[in-house]
């Protein structure tokens, strides 16, 4: 893929978490435990395919950057490709996830960028709701039965090496930072950890012991549940190229 | 004399004939998700100014907003408006503070419970009991906070037994 200005990077890392977390819950439809949580998490990953639209357009052809590009081209954090595993593992993903997205697109609200700013305002405030419920899940199964703890503490201990990455900056968004466009991301952990433990205490669960963080998403380095994730996104475009409704 | 009319800002009344027919048109645009309230009803229509219709979506991933594009582009073009251009805008975003009074209580009347009102800053004060819109008891429960869309909540009512929607503050 050709260099794309730095601002169209952005754009396109914050596009592919969003519509990587999308995809991956979308896996859920018809198959959640109950109708009530099936339509919660069609709702999550409807928001998050809408914010991928808005922020791949500003990259570029966003139906384009979704399904012609391959693994390596995909910018998305390690986190958001994860296997949905069970239903305590997808929430586990979430709350992470959510947690650190709303703090993100919070601070880029107020980017000098208006289109960066208008799609960020937007989305705050779905994504306010994905980690309330997310968070409330993580209490209901952490203080549970024995099983759904077990289950809940097998999910964060799952995602948790890849927390790191969330915060990771390059020269590329410290200058976008600096310049007032994007945001220092590593500024965020301090509050994201304060959050995320409170919930943790909540759940009586203990915070994951810290593990060697895995990285390379930003740079395509991803793991091995990205394709077969694309695969099946992008089947239908790349069976039928330029296919529409 | 003004040539535009703004819902966001709530100043310049459209004075001009040509204004106030785009808005008469577009108050005919049902939303499809809810059938009952108008786009002018749920503050889907931000500004008619000029020939240039201005529109923004509910949620970042409504799948309602092609076809609300469309079903405008259709009621003006009907209207011998096919000159009028629309335009999308994400900001300000959507708030529920914008249905309309009349709206809500066309919400009420469709059996879905309205937002209350001042809740644009709060987004989550979703916690105030909602009214339930068959028997108006206040004794009621959040299901869930999804619902068969992205605007609404599932709810139950303690009172008449009986399930239904809640428009989200948001």
């Amino acid at each position: 893929m050709a260099a794309l200005a730095p601002l169209s990077t952005y754009a396109l890392r914050l596009g592919d978490d969003a519509l990587i977390l999308g995809q991956r819950l979308s896996e859920w439809c018809g198959h959640a435990p109950t109708i009530e949580v099936d339509l919660s998490l069609a709702n999550l990953a409807l928001d998050l395919i809408g914010q991928a639209t808005h922020f791949l357009g500003v990259a570029g052809d966003a139906d384009k950057l979704a399904f012609h590009r391959d693994a390596l081209d995909f910018s998305n954090c390690l986190l958001v490709e994860q296997p949905n595993g069970d239903f305590a593992q997808t929430m586990a993903r979430q709350f992470l996830f959510s947690t650190f997205q709303e703090l993100h697109l919070h601070a880029l609200a107020s980017s000098k960028d208006e289109r960066f700013a208008a799609i960020a305002a937007k989305a705050v405030k779905e994504v306010a709701y994905h980690r309330q419920l997310s968070s409330d899940w993580v209490v209901r199964l952490g203080d549970g039965t024995e099983e759904s703890r077990a289950r809940m503490t097998a999910g964060l201990d799952w995602m948790w090496r890849f927390v790191d990455e969330l915060f990771q900056m390059d020269e590329l968004e410290a200058k976008l930072a600096k310049g007032g466009a994007g945001v220092d991301k590593s500024e965020l952990r301090a509050e994201w950890d304060r959050r995320v433990d409170a919930v943790l205490a909540e759940a009586t669960l203990a915070r994951p012991a810290s593990r060697r963080p895995v990285l390379g998403g930003r740079r395509g380095h991803h793991t091995e549940h990205l394709g077969p994730l694309l695969s099946q996104m992008q089947f239908l475009q790349r069976a039928y190229p330029g296919a529409v409704w | 004399m003004s040539t535009a009319i703004s819902w966001t800002t709530g100043v310049s009344p459209a004075r001009t004939p040509a204004v106030q027919e785009i808005a008469r048109v577009l108050s005919q645009v049902p939303d499809p998700e809810i059938p009952a309230l108008s786009i002018i009803d749920l503050g889907i229509v931000r500004e008619v100014h000029g020939d240039r219709v201005i529109i923004t979506p509910t949620y970042s991933g409504c799948p309602a907003t092609l076809y609300i594009e469309q079903s405008i582009r259709g009621a003006l073009n009907d209207a011998g408006l096919a000159h009028v251009r629309i335009e999308t805008t994400l900001s300000p975003p959507w708030t529920s503070d914008w249905i309309s009074d009349e709206g809500r209580e066309k919400l009420r009347a469709y059996g879905i419970a309205p937002p209350p009102k001042g809740a644009a800053n709060a987004s989550l004060r979703n916690d105030t009991h909602a009214q339930c819109p068959r028997c108006g008891s206040m004794n009621t429960a959040e299901i869930s906070r999804f619902g068969s869309t992205p605007c609404k909540a599932l709810w139950r009512c303690n009172a008449c037994a009986e399930p239904f929607d809640r428009f989200k503050c948001h």
